[in-house]
């Protein structure tokens, strides 16, 4: 047991009360007079509380709230996706499921057959949307998330993109990629970096 | 002689006690939710608002919200439905016996507080010698064998049975389950000291730490309140001459609310009442913050609603006792007159109307008392175990022995009425200030270095054979 030396503890003596406080009544009178505005404000309605008045009264949330996934389509409506495997790879939960086919457009090599997200297990950190070289996944608004079972939170490639559609529809999320061309991974390679690095930041 | 006068009505006290006892339980429903909205409002809330009396049926969605009044009906059903969960290594015995002892006596103690209008019976008296005012009650029975000689030749005892007829005229409505109890308050602080049996033994049987941790406070916390509570109240009994309530009310319906007398008095007993219900900044045997529940840890569903229910139907007693003792009960000042018409035992409108107006007085008073429970709650910090026994031994009690000083002084040398009123204040103030004043001056207490905890512990683990090593 290590004891602290006397020189390097240094004692501080709690401050003296004066008579006023010692007798405690003033004291108590001032914090009640706190407490009673904050209530006669409150009830006035002087003072709003911020209260929201949940199902009736949607809140309004920041753009960058990680809510439920979606998979972008680009502008001719296909799935943006190139199954490079980047979220996959970068999820902490493990909770995205791939399965890769070649690709039937002659734009990039791959896409992906399956793209299962287990909502379930997701923690909602956002990592696949900062990995994502081509904007294709990304976290929406919607936060009030419900399903009658296990199966209906595993989110396939139809729902996601059905998320796409619903949110894009309702304006509540924006697309938030860069360009309107295909990014990074799906560049000819002489094309070079330089001009679509601010794609990616 | 004296026991067929006792007015009893078994069929009238049945009525009451239904009558209190369906009141006190609504009431206490409905401050749950009182203490929850207010809550709410001094922390910029809203509150429940949400539960009417729909039960979840769309069909009846008119009936939603109502600023959350379904609220209370819907914890008494689930307290009701809830799972009784008894863990096993409880003591069954007292683990039942607790929730009964809490809500028992706090129902008890209910019994003699009036809460309206309760007529004064006549005086049994003729020994009118002794007694120094005609406002005081005088003494019923001879001390001496010379007065009983007085008291039989003077006293006549068909005066007193017509007195007692006319109380006991069942038209006279009596707000108590029993009213004119002569120990009156007495009774009251007795049944509600017994309240603290609920919480020791609950705390204790639970065998649990956090439980016998809340009930180890609760039993600390008993001795610190209750001498500075008698105290308070002692300068009522000097004041008035009786521990009866309805007469303590009827005196400050002649004389001017005791509250007016003695403020200091008033605060004293206010702070006890608030550590007796185990209220903030005295609630130490159930601090969430630091024993999870404290003594009800253990309990769920209906035996923790009665814990629950105990608690409250208390704070309802005590404000009720607040409201007699001191804020002058059922009487409203520059109204007497008129609420109270002559009482001639007839049942006319006029009579009905003041009976229900002082009853509304009354329980509008016991409400004021509440908020204040309602408003402390968050305003004083929790006291710590130590600084409230400090606070009772070495505050709290000089100043009760002082105001009862006071009183007893102006009792005996000054005027009544202004007089005593003015130095009765005065001295209080005066008491205030000189045990302030002297509470600064005691010496407070040097803390402890690290160095002298750390030598203690090392000295007790040392064992006999290291000793024994070390010392050859």
């Amino acid at each position: 047991m290590t004891a602290i030396a006397e020189k390097n503890v240094t004692w501080v003596k709690p401050p003296r009360l004066n008579l006023a406080e010692q007798i405690y009544l003033p004291s108590v009178a001032q914090g009640m007079i706190t407490t009673l505005k904050h209530l006669v404000k409150t009830v006035t309605g002087l003072n709003a509380t911020s209260t929201q008045q949940y199902p009736e009264q949607q809140p309004v949330l920041p753009p960058h709230y990680r809510g439920v996934h979606r998979l972008n389509r680009d502008e001719q409506g296909r799935v943006k996706c190139v199954s490079c495997y980047m979220c996959s790879t970068a999820c902490p939960a493990h909770c995205i499921d791939i399965v890769a086919a070649p690709s039937p457009w002659p734009d990039r090599e791959k896409y992906p057959e399956t793209f299962v997200i287990d909502e379930l297990r997701c923690i909602y950190c956002g990592m696949c949307e900062q990995a994502c070289p081509v904007d294709a996944i990304e976290l929406t608004t919607i936060f009030s998330l419900t399903g009658m079972s296990r199966e209906d939170m595993m989110f396939d490639k139809e729902k996601l993109l059905s998320v796409f559609d619903q949110t894009v529809k309702l304006g509540t999320d924006p697309v938030r990629t860069r360009g309107g061309r295909l990014s990074v991974a799906a560049e000819p390679a002489d094309a070079g970096l330089t001009g679509s690095s601010s794609a990616q930041s | 002689m004296l026991f067929d006068l006792i007015p009893f009505s078994l069929l009238v006290t049945v009525f009451t006690i239904a009558v209190i006892f369906v009141g006190v339980l609504t009431a206490v429903a409905y401050l749950t939710l009182l203490e929850r909205k207010v809550s709410a409002w001094v922390q910029d809330r809203v509150g429940p608002n949400r539960t009417g009396f729909d039960f979840g049926q769309p069909w009846l969605k008119f009936l939603r919200g109502f600023f959350g009044l379904g609220q209370p009906l819907a914890d008494g059903v689930k307290f009701l439905l809830k799972e009784d969960v008894v863990p096993g290594y409880v003591d069954r015995v007292f683990y039942y016996l607790a929730p009964m002892i809490a809500v028992g006596t706090a129902l008890l103690a209910l019994a003699v507080v009036s809460v309206g209008d309760t007529p004064v019976p006549p005086v049994l008296q003729t020994l009118s010698a002794n007694s120094s005012s005609a406002d005081s009650p005088r003494r019923v029975f001879p001390a001496t064998k010379s007065e009983l000689a007085a008291m039989n030749s003077t006293t006549n005892l068909s005066d007193v049975r017509a007195g007692y007829a006319q109380y006991n005229n069942l038209s006279t409505i009596k707000f108590a389950i029993a009213p004119n109890v002569d120990i009156g308050f007495l009774f009251v602080f007795a049944i509600g000291g017994l309240a603290v049996y609920g919480i020791v033994l609950g705390g204790w049987s639970s065998n649990n730490k956090y439980s016998l941790l809340g009930s180890l406070r609760s039993s600390a916390q008993v001795i610190s309140y209750e001498i500075p509570m008698g105290l308070s109240v002692l300068g009522v009994l000097v004041m008035v001459g009786s521990l009866n309530l309805e007469r303590v009310v009827d005196w400050q319906a002649r004389h001017g609310w005791l509250i007016a007398y003695q403020p200091l008095a008033f605060v004293l007993f206010l702070t006890a009442i608030f550590a007796e219900c185990n209220r903030l900044p005295f609630d130490l045997p159930e601090c969430e913050q630091e024993l999870v529940g404290g003594y009800h840890t253990e309990y769920s569903s209906m035996k923790f609603a009665l814990f629950f229910l105990g608690e409250y139907t208390h704070m309802i007693t005590t404000s009720f006792l607040t409201a007699a003792l001191f804020m002058g009960g059922w009487h409203l000042p520059w109204l007497n007159d008129w609420l109270s018409p002559s009482m001639t035992g007839n049942f006319d409108l006029s009579y009905l109307f003041a009976l229900l107006i002082k009853l509304a007085v009354f329980v509008a008073k016991m409400f004021v008392v509440i908020a204040l429970f309602m408003l402390v709650r968050w305003t004083i910090l929790r006291f710590k175990f130590d600084q409230l026994m400090a606070l009772a031994w070495k505050g709290l009690m000089p100043l009760g022995l002082m105001s009862l000083l006071g009183v007893v002084i102006s009792r005996q040398f000054m005027p009544p009425g202004m007089g005593q009123w003015g130095f009765q204040c005065a001295f209080g103030l005066v008491s205030l200030v000189i045990v302030g004043v002297v509470s600064l001056m005691l010496p407070t207490e040097a803390p402890k270095t690290v160095l002298s905890i750390s030598r203690g512990r090392s000295h007790s683990a040392t064992s006999a054979p290291e000793l024994a090593s070390r010392a050859s």
